[in-house]
Parts: C-alpha cells; sequence; structure tokens
C-alpha cells in the first residue's frame, strides 16, 4: 500500500508517520509538498502533526488554502481514504472535509500526555482492526483539541457512529475527569458520513513501537491495510 | 572628541576599554565601530571575566570529533556513524523583562546554534531558577518563561525532554532561564560557521532585520538590570515557525557543493555572526549593509550591525553556486541575500551606499581584554561553613508528617504540571520521559541510546563554589549512570552575579577548578558551555549557578533502567554509602534545612573515587540486569528519593532500617554518592558481589 504524507511549511509529525508506516510497518510511504496537486499514485492521504504555516490566524485556518488541499478534496470525493492527525484533524475541519471545529483547550493550557482512547465504531476503515469498547493507549500533544459541534451536527454524528474515539479511562469509561481538553462528549476522533475521512487529534504515529512506551497506533494504521486489501479482493 | 560616559553605559564598556580601543586603532573610533566593540567586547560575546578560567576546563577526549571552541559547539563521535553535538545558553535577563518572549528566543538562540553544526536538533532540556512561587511576580514570571518555553518548543517540533527546576527567593528579583539543545549529524556531515576561499558570498537568510534586540547582549546580558521597564525593547521576539522552516531550508542547504560555511545570527545579530565568520576563516570581510532586508524604514547602518532580530542565519557560499540556494530558500518561502563576501585581508570594510564607512581589523575586535583575578574566600563563607548543624532541633512532628511536608515543597514536589505543557513524544525517540533521574532517547537505525540531565544545586555551590561545583558534575554524571547510560560529555552554563566584586571572583575562580577536577576524574571533556554573569537584584548576587547538561551513551537502550519500584517483594539497597545512618554533616545545604529550619549553611562533601565507584557499580548492575530500578538520591534525601521511587512506580515500601537519634539527618540529609535500587532477592549475592 502506498501512503502519501502532507508535508506543509511547519509540518513536524511527517517523519514520525513516515517511520511508523514504512520502518515499523514496512508500506510504501512518500512525502507530497503542500504545493503539489497530484495525488493520483497514492492509496491513502495521511495530514500529520505540526504547525502548519505556524498556526497564524487560527490552526489550520492558512493551510486549507494551499494547492494540495484541493486534490484532497477531491481524492476524498473520490471515495478514498484520508486521515488527519492533530493538525491534520484541524485541517480537514478547516477545509470542511469533516464537521465541527477544534477549539482551545477549555485549560487554556497545551497538553502532551498518554490518553487511552475509547474505540467506539469498529467497523471503519480506519478501525477494523479494534474491537468496539476496547481502549487504544495513544499520546496526544495540543493546545486546541477542544472538538466542539452544533447540537444537530453532534445528534448526527452519534446517530451515525460517527464518533470513533472517545477519551476514557484505561477501562474504556468515558467520564468527564478525564477529558483532557473540554472536547463536547469527550470526543477524540471521527469519521465522515461516508466513512472514508477520519480526524483524530492523539497521534497513533508516536505509539509505533514498544520500545517508545506502546505501540497501539499501529491500529489505527493497520485498519487502512487491512482494509485496503481487502478493498482490492 | 572624547566619548561621553552616556555613550559607554549605553554599550557597557568600561572608559579603560574604551582607552584600550584608542590604543589599539592608533585613534578615536567611529560611533559605528564604537558599537561593534561595544557588543563583541561584552561578556555576552567576549567572555572577559572568563576566558582565562574557561581554558583551566577539560577539553579533551577519543570521542571529541569537533573540540570545545573550534566551533559553535563540540561535536561528541557515539559510534555507528553517529554523532552529537549539544550547548546550554542562558536568556536570563531577557526573561525577567518579558518572560515569554525571553524564552521562547532563548530556545530559538540555542537551536540555532546547533542546527548551524548541520545537526538536527533532537532534544530540548531547561534548567530554571526563580524565586519561591507564593509571590505573585514570580508566578507572572514562572507562567511567563513556561509559556514561552513550551510555545517556541511545541511548534517547532523537538521534544522537550528533561530539565530542573528550583525555587529560593535568592533568584527572585534574578530568575534563570537556562536551555539546552542536542544534535544529531549523521555520516559526520559537520558544518563549520567559516568561508573557504576570499571571495565567498556571505548571504543572510531568514527573517528580515528589524530594531528589536538592540543592545541585547551588551546591554541586558552583560551588566545589571534595575530599570526593567526601559529594557523592553532590548527583548527580541521570536517566530517558531519561521525557524522551523529555516531549520529544514538549512539543514538541505548543506547538502548543495556550494555552501561551504554556516552560522547563526544570535546575541550581537551580524556584528558578532559575520565578524567571527571572518575571524575563524582567518579573512576579512566586506559588508554591503544596504544590502540587509529591512523590516522598518530608516534603520541606520548601527541599528542594522546590532539588531538580534530573531530566525537569521548566514551562509558562506562559493561564487557562481549562488542560484541553486536561492531556489532552495525560494521553495521554502525564506528570504536569501548577498550582504557581502570575504577577502583577502584583514578588516572588516562595511559600504553604505557604495561608500566605505568603516574598516576596522577583524582581530581587534574579537581579542577582548582579559580579566584575571584570583579569589579570595570570604569571611562570611567560612562562618557559614563551620554552622553546628546539631544546634538544629530535631522536628517535633512524626517523622511521616515531615516527610509529607518536605514532599509538597516546590523544590520536591512533581513536575508533571510543568513537563505536560512541552511536547517530550516528538521525533518518536523519547524512552524515558521526562519526571525520572534522565531522559533516554533511542537512535534510530542503532542499537544504542543517549541519556540527557542538567543538574546544579546553587544553595550547594554557594555554600562552597568548589565542592559544589563538583558535586553539580557527580550528580549531572549520577542522572545518567542510573538509567545505565556512560557519562561522555558535559555543556555548562555558568550563572553568577557580578563579576567586579570580590565574593562573585572567587566562586567563579572556585567553580571552575571544582569542575575541571570533577570532569577530570570523570575523563569527560566539556563540549561547550555559556556565561552569563551581572546576575543580580538590588546589589546581591545570585547563589553561584553553574549548570552542567550531561550526555550519556546505553550501549544497548533496551537495557535501560528507570526510576520507579517495579514490583512487590523487590528488596530496596542503597548503594554507595559508607557514612552513618544519620550523619548530621549531610543536612549541609540540604532541602530540609532551608525548607523547615529556613538555614542555608553547613559543608558540603565529596568523596570524588566513591562517587565512581558507585555509579560505575550501578551501571554494571544495570548491564547484568541484576536491579530492575535505579534512583538518584538528591533533594531531600533518602525518604524523598524512595517516596519518588514509590509514587512513579505506585507500589508502597517499606523500610526497616532504624535512624538513630538524628533522625531528620538520616531521612533528609543528602549526603552525595548514594543511590536507591531495587532488585529480586535472588539477585541480592551477584549484587553485593559487584559493590564489593
Amino acid at each position: 500500500m502506498k501512503f502519501g504524507i502532507i508535508v506543509f511549511p511547519g509540518t513536524w509529525s511527517e517523519r514520525d508517520t513516515h517511520h511508523a508506516l514504512n520502518g515499523v510497518l514496512g508500506q510504501a510511504a512518500e512525502y507530497i509538498w503542500h504545493g503539489d496537486e497530484a495525488l493520483g499514485q497514492y492509496d491513502a492521504i495521511i495530514i500529520p502533526g505540526g504547525f502548519s504555516y505556524g498556526d497564524f490566524l487560527r490552526s489550520g485556518a492558512i493551510a486549507r488554502f494551499s494547492p494540495v488541499m484541493e486534490a484532497v478534496q477531491q481524492f476524498a470525493d473520490n471515495g478514498r481514504p484520508v486521515l488527519g492527525i492533530c493538525n491534520g484533524f484541524q485541517v480537514l475541519c478547516e477545509s470542511g472535509l469533516l464537521p465541527g471545529v477544534l477549539m482551545r483547550n477549555d485549560h487554556l493550557e497545551f497538553r502532551c500526555i498518554w490518553t487511552d482512547l475509547k474505540v467506539e465504531n469498529d467497523s471503519t476503515i480506519f478501525t477494523s482492526k479494534a474491537t468496539a469498547g476496547e481502549t487504544l493507549h495513544i499520546p496526544m500533544s495540543h493546545g486546541e483539541g477542544n472538538y466542539q459541534a452544533d447540537n444537530a451536527t453532534i445528534d448526527r454524528l452519534e446517530g451515525n457512529g460517527q464518533i470513533v474515539l472517545r477519551y476514557a479511562d484505561y477501562s474504556g469509561n468515558v467520564t468527564p475527569d478525564i477529558n483532557p481538553n473540554g472536547s463536547i462528549n469527550n470526543i477524540a476522533g471521527i469519521v465522515n458520513e461516508r466513512g472514508n475521512v477520519m480526524g483524530m487529534m492523539p497521534h497513533p504515529e508516536k505509539a509505533s513501537e514498544k520500545l517508545i512506551g506502546g505501540d497501539d497506533g499501529n491500529v489505527i494504521f493497520s485498519s487502512m491495510i487491512e482494509s485496503f486489501a481487502a478493498s482490492l479482493a | 572628541m572624547p566619548v561621553s560616559q552616556e555613550t559607554l553605559d549605553e554599550i557597557a564598556l568600561s572608559r579603560d576599554e574604551y582607552e584600550a580601543i584608542v590604543d589599539r586603532l592608533g585613534r578615536e573610533p567611529e560611533p559605528l565601530e564604537l558599537g561593534l566593540f561595544g557588543a563583541l567586547w561584552s561578556e555576552h560575546c567576549g567572555y572577559k571575566h572568563t576566558k582565562s578560567l574557561l581554558r583551566t576546563l577539560p577539553s579533551s577526549s577519543e570521542r571529541l570529533l569537533v573540540a570545545p571552541g573550534a566551533e559553535n559547539a563540540g561535536v561528541v563521535d557515539l559510534g555507528d556513524g553517529l554523532s552529537v553535538c549539544f550547548k546550554i545558553e542562558s536568556h536570563n535577563h531577557p526573561s525577567a523583562v518579558e518572560p515569554f518572549e525571553g524564552a521562547a528566543t532563548g530556545v530559538g538562540g540555542i537551536i540555532r546554534d546547533i542546527f548551524a553544526m548541520g545537526a538536527r536538533p533532537i532534544a530540548l532540556l531547561n534548567s530554571l531558577r526563580f524565586g519561591q512561587p507564593d509571590n505573585a511576580r514570580t508566578r507572572y514570571l514562572l507562567n511567563g518563561v513556561i509559556g514561552g518555553i513550551s510555545s517556541y518548543g511545541n511548534c517547532i517540533g523537538i521534544p522537550d525532554v528533561g530539565g530542573e527546576i528550583f525555587f529560593s527567593d535568592n533568584y527572585k528579583g534574578n530568575p534563570l532561564v537556562n536551555a539546552m539543545c542536542v544534535g544529531l549529524i549523521e555520516d559526520g556531515k559537520i558544518a563549520s560557521a567559516s568561508a573557504k576561499e576570499p571571495g565567498d558570498l556571505l548571504l543572510l537568510v531568514g527573517a528580515d532585520t528589524g530594531r528589536d534586540g538592540i543592545h541585547g547582549a551588551s546591554g541586558l546580558a552583560s551588566r545589571a538590570f534595575e530599570e526593567q521597564a526601559e529594557m523592553r525593547s532590548a527583548v527580541q521576539v521570536g517566530n517558531p515557525f519561521l525557524e522551523k522552516v529555516l531549520i529544514e531550508a538549512c539543514l538541505e542547504a548543506l547538502d548543495l557543493p556550494g555552501v561551504v560555511g554556516l552560522q547563526d545570527c544570535g546575541a550581537a545579530g551580524i556584528t558578532s555572526a559575520a565578524i567571527e565568520m571572518a575571524e575563524r576563516s582567518g579573512m576579512g570581510l566586506k559588508l554591503l549593509i544596504d544590502e540587509v532586508p529591512r523590516r522598518e524604514e530608516g534603520m541606520t547602518p548601527y541599528e542594522v550591525m546590532l539588531s538580534e532580530s530573531q530566525e537569521r542565519m548566514l551562509l558562506a557560499v562559493t561564487p557562481g553556486q549562488e542560484m541553486p540556494v536561492f531556489e532552495l530558500f525560494e521553495k521554502w518561502d525564506l528570504d536569501a541575500t548577498i550582504i557581502g563576501n570575504f577577502e583577502l585581508g584583514e578588516n572588516v570594510r562595511i559600504y553604505e551606499e557604495g561608500a566605505e564607512i568603516t574598516s576596522t581589523p577583524v582581530i581587534t575586535l574579537t581579542d577582548a581584554p582579559e580579566y584575571k583575578f584570583t579569589g579570595v574566600k570570604p569571611e562570611w563563607l567560612t562562618k557559614l561553613q563551620n554552622a553546628d548543624l546539631s544546634a538544629n532541633p530535631i522536628p517535633t512532628e512524626s517523622p511521616a508528617d515531615m516527610l509529607l511536608k518536605i514532599l509538597a515543597s516546590p523544590n520536591i514536589a512533581s513536575r508533571f504540571p510543568i513537563y505536560r505543557q512541552y511536547d517530550y513524544h516528538v521525533q518518536t525517540n523519547t524512552v524515558v520521559e521526562p519526571g525520572g533521574d534522565a531522559a533516554v532517547l533511542r537512535l534510530k537505525g542503532s542499537k544504542r541510546g543517549i541519556a540527557l540531565s542538567t543538574d546544579c544545586n546553587g544553595r550547594i555551590c554557594y555554600l562552597d563554589p568548589e565542592i559544589g561545583t563538583a558535586i553539580a558534575v557527580a550528580e549531572a554524571c549520577r542522572n545518567l549512570s542510573v538509567t545505565g547510560a556512560t557519562p561522555v560529555a558535559l555543556t555548562d552554563g555558568l550563572n553568577f552575579g557580578n563579576p567586579e566584586t570580590p565574593d562573585v571572583q572567587f566562586q567563579l575562580t572556585e567553580s571552575i577548578a571544582g569542575m575541571s577536577r570533577a570532569a577530570e576524574a570523570f575523563k569527560i571533556p566539556i563540549v561547550s558551555g555559556n556565561a552569563s554573569l551581572y546576575n543580580q537584584s538590588q546589589g546581591t548576587d545570585i547563589f553561584p549557578t553553574p549548570i552542567i547538561g550531561s550526555l550519556g551513551l546505553l550501549e544497548d537502550v533496551e537495557k535501560n533502567s528507570t526510576a520507579g519500584f517495579k514490583s512487590k517483594g523487590d528488596v530496596i539497597v542503597l548503594l554507595g554509602t559508607d557514612s552513618t545512618w544519620d550523619d548530621i554533616d549531610g543536612l549541609a545545604g540540604s532541602e530540609y534545612l532551608d525548607f523547615i529550619h529556613g538555614k542555608v549553611e553547613g559543608q558540603p562533601k565529596l568523596d570524588i573515587d566513591l562517587e565512581i565507584r558507585t555509579q560505575a557499580a550501578c551501571r554494571e548492575a544495570i548491564n547484568q540486569e541484576l536491579i530492575v530500578s535505579a534512583h538518584d538520591l538528591s533533594d531531600g534525601g533518602v525518604a524523598v528519593a524512595i517516596a519518588e521511587s514509590a509514587v512513579i512506580g505506585e507500589i508502597g515500601a517499606s523500610i526497616n532500617s532504624a535512624p538513630g537519634e538524628r533522625w531528620d539527618a538520616a531521612m533528609f540529609g543528602e549526603t552525595q554518592s548514594r543511590i536507591i535500587v531495587s532488585v529480586k532477592t535472588e539477585n541480592l549475592p551477584a549484587l553485593k558481589a559487584i559493590t564489593t
């Protein structure tokens, strides 16, 4: 499987994502410069974490106007997989590929911690290797991960099973106490209605090996790989 | 025309120094020239009070690829085609004036020092000192500094993996903000901050030049400061996004055949950066001041030369090969401008509108005066050292209550509320996270790993600068050894008071002597460093605070050890001590004595041979996988160390050793060269065999 990893000026998780996909999972992965517009050769696109364009104005607000984002829009419209991680999630929301916004953390501080993410929906192409109800131990690192949307949107997301990951404790209990940033309903990751575009604030690429604290993040990437193989069969 | 005192004060040169300039030039300096001297002869750039002392530090090692002082930082070989460079730098006065930007640009500055060597920055650490946090202004400074470090480091994608923070009202008016950066160099591709041939072009890349930071080096960094608000414009403003892009562009540029040199623009801006490059190249330099892109209209050559605008770098490029360089920087949306060229000759010549406005010998500018002094031990210190520690009453509280009290001291309590604001995972190399003794990073593509730490107890250095600094070295190394890493190199961040006073001269002399002695005993070099003097407020000097940054090597990173206890039934062993259990001398300079009795007194001690043997035994036990945890014993003594290992490991401990009459000294004494380890019962005999 061939992954394309988008690089904006200020992106910093592209190498970590490349290492997880290529170095650990043995998949082909290439960097795509923000000025490029041809994505046809890739089987999936990842918009990695970082501070694209310094997050000036608002996180992801400038990146959405990059030439490459028009191509990503097209790629997604064709039903092909797109995963936005952290800043990538913010870019996807800004560009309208996913609903809602990521506001400043409710405590107003940047937060770098390990989180436990309860898998709410295991039938997406990003979570097929997980079992609903299990938790994934994956770190987060952001100042603006407080997911918010209007009530109608939240109801729709909840009703459609579009909320894929929620902040939980180790045993999978979703409580206000464990919420690290104020996200409504402890939302950590969502998919679009079609199920081919996902955004998540925590960093699966930072949990790719036991040596660095855990490899639960590979569940997300392996699910994409498995689903892609299944789509070819 | 004789220069006015006001002008000299502005650039922090003394009348004698001015006379020396006139003498060396054989004439009065031009105003612009005088600005150059002010910057280059500042304490910050010229190391006037420390140069002769720093020369005595051990600087050789089989592992050294670039010697200290030859470039922006020394380079240490790690094997497997990998090498590292690292350095610590202070941004104390800017952070006292404008904490957020001061700390942020301190981080930005040290990162530039590191990637100027051709190294990819892989880790940041920071060492902070503040007044007690019960003061509103201190909390403002603390929040600002942490916010600045967090903002810059997180945006730029370099993990902030460690450091320390210490509170004492001695630092209330003059906090310390020291940042350390570590860079990884692959395949020996070390960059040099010099030109190769006369005619090489000098390119300025990155940000435009503005009026920010003028007199940062001479004014803020090199003298005592009291009128804080007035100096605010001398603090620079950082843009971490621009620096992130600059890192990527500069590292890419070093692969172009025409790029022969890379230099960071830091303190004293283009003046220091370009003139030091010329000196290192043994060439003259022609600077076209009009070519420097400006942020604002009407800037004078003086302002352009002395601006400390951030996120700028200088490149030396072979003439005729500049086009690919321009194309590369354009790809990253960065400006790159030819602002001059190196030439045969001895002078730096500055041109404005086609005419030469100054011409000054490079060597005269860079050869700042050197002040030598020998310290005399002050009487007040002898008195403090000879204090009768047993006169401090045994507390009336129970030992358990006292432990809880000490654990709540700002100097002992968990640092998690601070470091959770820093990204310590990015780059996915962090094997041991902040919160233990040293951070451990793996090196991708190698079995090896590195351990990193910073250490210095200012209270102990105050009570005995020689032994205190030797203890700082010992402890910075002990932090590495408890992870299983062998110490291989050190960097030093010297933070001292006013060097024109006899007390501080004594502290400086003794401290460097102690650092030398300890580093030689460990057989490791000091590969880089920084000196920040004039740290005082309202006439009181800070505790001498020579911060030691340490780097260790693990042959097999998978074998690292951590501080937390692992399982029920394991035996807790105290490694290293042969002092009596309730040795009252261990209270000298301790957290307990300061926090509970309000005293900083006593004579600190260090047996360097015992220290080295203890650390070697600990590393050997880790290497043989005999022990399951190891934790350095420092602030708060044995009781706090055990409590920390228990908290980290989420497992309790019971201690069945009788402490003796002075249970406070037994529990909270800080006798050096001790490590708390835990071990499976069946491995106790093998551990004993190693340690005896």
